[in-house]
C-alpha cells in the first residue's frame, strides 16, 4: 500500500452509505409528494400549519399532508446525518480534497432544504423542478463520498487492474450525463401537474408519433376524465413525454452497448463489466416501471419506484464513471 | 343653461338604456356521449378515511367533467358577453365557495373582476385553499382553512376563464371560477338554461365557454325585447 494511503475507517464508510441510503428514500418520499400531488398541502415554511415542524401533532398527518409533511422530516434528518458525514470527513480522513467534498454535500443539502421551502412559499413549480435536480445530484455526490471511503477504494491501488480504454470510459459518462437530462425531462413532467399527457404505450394515441394539431388536443381534453389529473393537456406535454420515450431508447442502446464493451474488454470477472450488467438490469427494470406507469394511469406507488430506479440508475453510471477514471490514472502512474 | 341641458339628455339616455335593457337567454345542449366520470371514492378511501366516512359507500362522489341531462341539458357553460371596463363587482354580493363533504361546491362559477369570493369550510377536516391563477395580476395565495375556521375571501382583479381553486390535501378537489370584467354572464343550470340579464341595447359577441370542450361564440342584438341564443357543444 502506498505510504501516504488513508487509513480505512470503516464506521465512517457506513455512516457514509447510511447517509446515501436516507437520501434516496428521502427522494423516494419526495416521489410519493408529486404522485400524490400533495407538494402544497403545507402552505407554510419552516412551520407546518403553524406548528414547529417537529412538534406537528401526528393526529394531522392527513391526505397530502402526511406525505408533505413525512418529506420535510426526512429530509431534517437528512441534514443532520450529511453535516455529521461532513465534520467526520474532515477530522478524520486525511484527504483535503474529500474534506471539501464534506462541505459541498452540506451546502447542497442546506441550499436544497431551502429551495424546497421557497418552492412551497413562492409557488413556483419551475422551483420544483430544479429541486428535483439537485436532489439527484446531491444523491450522486454522497454515493461517491461512500465509494471514496470503503476499503475496496483505499485499497484498490495494489489491485491487478485491466485498463479502461478512454472510448469506453467518455461513453459511460456520456450516457450518464443523458440519463441525468431525462430525470431532468422526468421532473419537468412531473411538476406539470397533468397526469399523464400520454395514455397508451407503446403507442401514444394509437400513433407511433401523435397527432398535436389544435383539433386533436381539443379531442384528447374532451376524453380525459381523472379524479386527480384534472388539467388539460396541451402539445408542449405530449412532446415532453415523447421525447422522455425516445430518450429512454438512446438511454437503453447507450447501457447495452457499454455492457457489451465492457464483457469484451474487461472480461466477465471486472467489477467494471459486472456493475456496467448490473447497470444493464436497472435499465431494464426503469423501462418496464415506465411502461407500468402509463398502464396504471400514473398509480402513485408505481410512478414513486420509477423515480427510485431512475435516481440508481444515475448513481450505477456515475460510481462506474469513477472507479474507471481512477483506475486509469492509477494504470498510468504504474506505467500501465 | 347649457349644463342643465347637458345632464338632462345624459339622465334622459341612462333611463333609456335601463328601460331598454333586456335579457338575453338561451339553452345549451350537449351532443354525443361523453365519457364516464371518475370515481373519487378509491382516492377518497385511501387518502383521507374521514372524507369517505361522510359518504354512502355505495354512493361516492365522482368527478363533474359533464353535467348533462337525460336530453342532453348540458349545465356548467359559462356564458358572458365581450364587454369589458364594466364591472360592479366591488358592490355585487360575494360569490360563496363551500367546502362539503371533502368536494367545493359548485364546482364551476363565475364571478366578476373585483367581487369577493368567499370560501367557508363545512368539513370536520382542514383544507387548504388554494388558487392558481394563470393570468398575470390575479395572485397565486395557499391558506389553511381549519374545520370551523373563519371564511376566507378572494379577489382576482383580471379577467380569466376557469381559474383553478384546489385543495392540496385532498388532491381531488377541484373547483374552477371564471372571472369576467362585467355583470354580463351566466352559468348554465340542470336544464342547460342561463338568462344574462339587463343587457344595455347595443350588438355583443357571446361566448359559451365550457372547461373541456372549449370556446363557441355567436353575434347576438339586443333593440327592443329579450334575446335568445342557444349553443349545441358535441362530444367526438
Amino acid at each position: 500500500m502506498n505510504a501516504n494511503a488513508q487509513k480505512h475507517s470503516p464506521w465512517l464508510f457506513w455512516f457514509a452509505v447510511l447517509t446515501a441510503v436516507a437520501t434516496l428514500f428521502l427522494i423516494g418520499i419526495g416521489g410519493l409528494v408529486t404522485s400524490h400531488e400533495a407538494g402544497m398541502s403545507v402552505p407554510d415554511w419552516p412551520t407546518t400549519y403553524g406548528y414547529n415542524m417537529f412538534l406537528f401533532p401526528i393526529s394531522k398527518w392527513v391526505g397530502g399532508v402526511f406525505y408533505e409533511h413525512s418529506h420535510r422530516l426526512a429530509a431534517s434528518g437528512v441534514g443532520l446525518l450529511t453535516t455529521i458525514l461532513a465534520v467526520w470527513l474532515w477530522l478524520k480522513d486525511s484527504r483535503k480534497w474529500i474534506h471539501w467534498l464534506g462541505v459541498t454535500a452540506f451546502l447542497l443539502v442546506v441550499a436544497q432544504g431551502i429551495l424546497g421551502g421557497l418552492r412551497v412559499r413562492w409557488h413556483m413549480d419551475s422551483l420544483g423542478i430544479f429541486h428535483g435536480a439537485v436532489a439527484q445530484s446531491f444523491l450522486v455526490l454522497l454515493c461517491l463520498l461512500a465509494l471514496f471511503t470503503s476499503r475496496w477504494w483505499q485499497n484498490s491501488e495494489t489491485e491487478k487492474q485491466i485498463p479502461v480504454r478512454r472510448g469506453l470510459r467518455s461513453h459511460v459518462f456520456f450516457v450518464t450525463i443523458l440519463i441525468f437530462v431525462q430525470l431532468l425531462v422526468g421532473a419537468t413532467m412531473r411538476h406539470q401537474h397533468a397526469g399523464l399527457a400520454i395514455h397508451d404505450f407503446p403507442l401514444a394515441y394509437g400513433k407511433i408519433w401523435p397527432d398535436t394539431s389544435a383539433v386533436a388536443i381539443a379531442g384528447y381534453n374532451a376524453q380525459r376524465v381523472s379524479a386527480t389529473s384534472e388539467s388539460n393537456v396541451t402539445a408542449f406535454q405530449i412532446i415532453l413525454q415523447m421525447v422522455h420515450r425516445l430518450v429512454a431508447l438512446l438511454i437503453f442502446l447507450g447501457v447495452a452497448a457499454g455492457a457489451w464493451l465492457a464483457l469484451r474488454r474487461l472480461g466477465g470477472q471486472d467489477p467494471l463489466t459486472q456493475i456496467a450488467l448490473f447497470w444493464l438490469a436497472v435499465i431494464f427494470s426503469q423501462i418496464a416501471l415506465g411502461a407500468a406507469t402509463i398502464w396504471s394511469d400514473k398509480a402513485a406507488d408505481v410512478a414513486t419506484a420509477h423515480v427510485l430506479v431512475g435516481a440508481i440508475a444515475l448513481v450505477t453510471g456515475a460510481l462506474w464513471c469513477a472507479i474507471a477514471f481512477r483506475r486509469s490514472a492509477l494504470t498510468k502512474i504504474g506505467g500501465g | 343653461m347649457k349644463k342643465t341641458f347637458l345632464l338632462l339628455a345624459v339622465a334622459t339616455f341612462t333611463t333609456w338604456q335601463i328601460a331598454a335593457a333586456a335579457d338575453i337567454t338561451g339553452v345549451i345542449t350537449l351532443k354525443g356521449t361523453p365519457p364516464a366520470e371518475a370515481d373519487i371514492g378509491p382516492k377518497m378511501t385511501e387518502a383521507s378515511p374521514d372524507c369517505a366516512a361522510m359518504y354512502d359507500p355505495a354512493k361516492m362522489p365522482t368527478t363533474h367533467f359533464y353535467s348533462v341531462g337525460a336530453k342532453g341539458e348540458f349545465a356548467d357553460v359559462v356564458v358572458s358577453l365581450n364587454v369589458t371596463g364594466k364591472s360592479t363587482g366591488a358592490s355585487a354580493p360575494p360569490a360563496v365557495l363551500d367546502q362539503k363533504g371533502c368536494v367545493y361546491s359548485p364546482t364551476i362559477f363565475a364571478v366578476q373582476t373585483g367581487q369577493k369570493i368567499i370560501v367557508k369550510n363545512s368539513d370536520p377536516c382542514v383544507h387548504n385553499v388554494h388558487p392558481k391563477p394563470t393570468v398575470a395580476g390575479n395572485e397565486e395565495s395557499n391558506q389553511v382553512q381549519m374545520s370551523g375556521g373563519a371564511d376566507l375571501t378572494f379577489t382576482f382583479d383580471k379577467p380569466e376563464p376557469f381559474l383553478k381553486f384546489q385543495c392540496d390535501v385532498h388532491p381531488w378537489m377541484f373547483a374552477w371560477v371564471t372571472v369576467v370584467d362585467s355583470p354580463y354572464f351566466s352559468v348554465s343550470d340542470k336544464d342547460g338554461k342561463f338568462t344574462i340579464k339587463n343587457v344595455p341595447p347595443g350588438k355583443y359577441t357571446i361566448q359559451a365557454a365550457h372547461r373541456k370542450l372549449g370556446v363557441q361564440t355567436a353575434e347576438v342584438e339586443v333593440k327592443d325585447g329579450n334575446v335568445t341564443q342557444d349553443f349545441t357543444f358535441e362530444v367526438k
